[in-house]
């Protein structure tokens, strides 16, 4: 029906996450059709990233330099770093705006049943950095899963007996969330996370 | 973007779909699912009753409307059993059911079936969705409506192993908080790689640390919520319901022992420690020694005080339905709405005035029952209370 070298780029894209063969052939047609504003353009552009986008061996995140742009920023704070699981929720929280200080990429989460231990995660290179006489605060930004707690358990546990403050994310009420659609363990969650807004008596 | 597989068009048998005042399916359409290639019910009273031949679909209906309910139904199937299938073997077609319940009078449609990729194929995992959104956990069913479900697979709950009745005892918790089937998830999860990094000799003495404690946070908070159902229920169910046996019922188990005599916290850091001492035993058993895994509901006949094992077929029958019935009372108070009751070959192990008797707490109750059975007259008794359908070769048709 078609040469070999659509039919081996149908091959490849119905690889990509979220993809079959059937969309890959739509998306095959799709670049073909537009060969120069789009086809030409993304190829460039991969190569462009496939030769120049490398892990940063400082933080694990994907950047073209390295260490990365984050790492390099002499105006992000270097003694707060905040451990997530994957690079996309480093992505999200860089979104958010919200956050100031340095990144560390574990790389996923500890799970027996999935063959990943520790020493398949960026763990023994988090405590390096958190050793640095200069760090004052592990934050720990892993998901609110199973896997992510006994993940941030771990972290908890080889990071004692560093001089450095460790917290994680709190877990609770959604900015816009109604306290009576949200489930039980939410809200017990948010409850137990609960923080102080004026001391005893000096509300008035 | 994921989808639901197919939603059916066509009707077998249809009717208006009134809205019911307490949680009942007003509609329950199934497409490809077990012997149904295409089927819409619409039970119009509070009960139904599906009667026909064994072998006719009849409880394939039951299980349906099981998946109402967090887990694998009432058959506990993987997820491609309920496909229909050819005389060959294959399959005809992905499962979808999409059921329209009310609760006290908003209808919400709940769809369930494979998750189905952007190239019609089954990704492997069931979608639960609400109003056509998906649900990020099947456990929020819960909150929806209660499901209980009495099958002729229990028949054997007090002379089988613990598992079961812990199974059955969690379905019954799940009904008075929703969460507690979270909580069984994650400790079996913490439970399950604890026993694997033990098998390999491989974890770390830091990683079995993370996972203990997980098993011992979520393990004290089972073991406390089933020592307060089963408080609940043995209170309910020594009051007795008209001519249904009065039953006892315990808990019995090392963390809900502790739970009787120190606090939540306490008892978790006594599991904590219970299970870092038991790491090399539980390397060589493959398991592990102590936990709420380890536990048992035990029950007794109250009238004569003898263990429900010990009881014949008969009264082990009628002593588990006091207890859901008793169940179905405690939620009916605590939320104003019983639960949907899925009584599948049930009516004809009861005699004469038992019968009778489960009738009328089903009407007393304003709960929706779905009963099943091969003779219509063993139903007499609810004539005027339930909907009756002929199952018949896979076809449904109203009486």
């Amino acid at each position: 029906m078609t040469g070999p070298e659509i039919e081996r780029l149908i091959q490849l894209l119905a690889r990509l996450p979220g993809l079959g063969p059937r969309s890959a052939r739509r998306a095959a047609l799709h670049l073909l059709k537009r060969r120069e504003v789009l086809f030409l353009p993304l190829v460039e552009a991969m190569t462009a990233a496939a030769s120049s986008v490398r892990t940063c061996s400082v933080c694990g995140n994907l950047d073209s330099c390295d260490p990365c742009t984050i790492c390099a920023n002499p105006k992000r704070d270097p003694s707060q770093i905040c451990v997530v699981e994957e690079i996309a929720d480093l992505w999200a929280i860089e979104r958010s705006a919200a956050f100031r200080g340095r990144y560390h990429v574990l790389g996923g989460v500890l799970s027996a049943l999935d063959g990943v231990g520790p020493d398949d995660l960026s763990i023994a290179a988090l405590v390096r950095r958190a050793g640095d006489p200069a760090m004052k605060e592990i934050i720990l930004a892993t998901n609110a899963t199973v896997e992510g707690q006994t993940t941030a358990h771990y972290v908890v546990d080889r990071l004692a007996g560093l001089p450095v403050r460790v917290t994680r994310l709190a877990h609770g009420l959604p900015v816009g969330g109604e306290l009576d659609y949200l489930d039980d363990g939410t809200l017990a969650a948010a409850l137990q996370s609960r923080r102080a807004i004026s001391s005893a008596g000096g509300g008035g | 973007m994921n989808r639901l597989a197919s939603v059916p068009l066509d009707t077998a048998v249809s009717a208006p779909a009134p809205v019911h005042a307490g949680a009942a399916v007003v509609r329950l359409t199934l497409t490809d699912f077990r012997c149904y290639a295409r089927l819409r019910l619409d039970p119009e009273a509070t009960s139904a009753v599906l009667t026909g031949p064994n072998g006719a679909g009849k409880t394939n209906l039951l299980e349906a409307l099981s998946y109402l309910a967090p887990g694998r139904g009432l058959r506990r199937a993987r997820l491609g059993d309920p496909d229909r299938r050819l005389p060959d073997g294959s399959v005809a077609g992905r499962w979808s059911a999409a059921i329209v319940i009310s609760t006290g009078g908003d209808c919400v449609t709940i769809g369930t079936g494979h998750e189905i990729d952007g190239e019609g194929q089954t990704n492997g995992r069931r979608i639960v969705r609400r109003d056509g959104a998906p649900l990020s956990a099947h456990r929020d069913l819960a909150a929806l409506a209660a499901v209980v479900w009495l099958t002729p697979d229990m028949d054997g709950l007090f002379r089988d192993g613990a598992a079961g009745r812990r199974a059955f005892l969690d379905r019954l918790v799940c009904g008075f908080a929703a969460e507690h089937a979270g909580e069984v998830a994650a400790y079996q999860h913490c439970l399950r790689e604890r026993a694997r990094l033990l098998a390999e000799k491989a974890g770390d003495a830091t990683w079995l640390d993370a996972l203990e404690d997980g098993m011992a946070r979520h393990g004290v908070a089972v073991a406390a919520a089933r020592l307060a159902a089963v408080a609940r229920l043995d209170r309910a169910t020594r009051a007795g319901i008209g001519p249904f046996p009065s039953a006892r019922l315990e808990m019995a188990g090392e963390i809900e022992d502790w739970l009787q005599r120190m606090p939540a916290l306490a008892a978790e850091d006594k599991l904590r420690a219970a299970l870092a001492a038991g790491r090399d035993m539980d390397a060589a058993t493959g398991g592990a020694a102590v936990g709420p895994h380890r536990a048992d509901l035990v029950v007794f006949f109250a009238g004569r005080d003898v263990p429900a094992v010990q009881c014949s077929t008969g009264e082990q029958k009628a002593l588990l339905l006091s207890i859901v019935l008793a169940h179905a009372r405690e939620l009916a108070a605590e939320r104003g709405t019983p639960p949907i009751m899925l009584l599948d070959e049930v009516v004809a192990h009861l005699d004469g005035a038992r019968r009778a008797a489960l009738f009328d707490e089903i009407a007393a109750l304003g709960a929706q029952a779905w009963l099943t059975g091969t003779d219509d007259e063993l139903f007499a008794g609810l004539r005027s209370r339930a909907r009756f359908f002929r199952v018949l070769d896979a076809t449904v048709t109203p009486r």
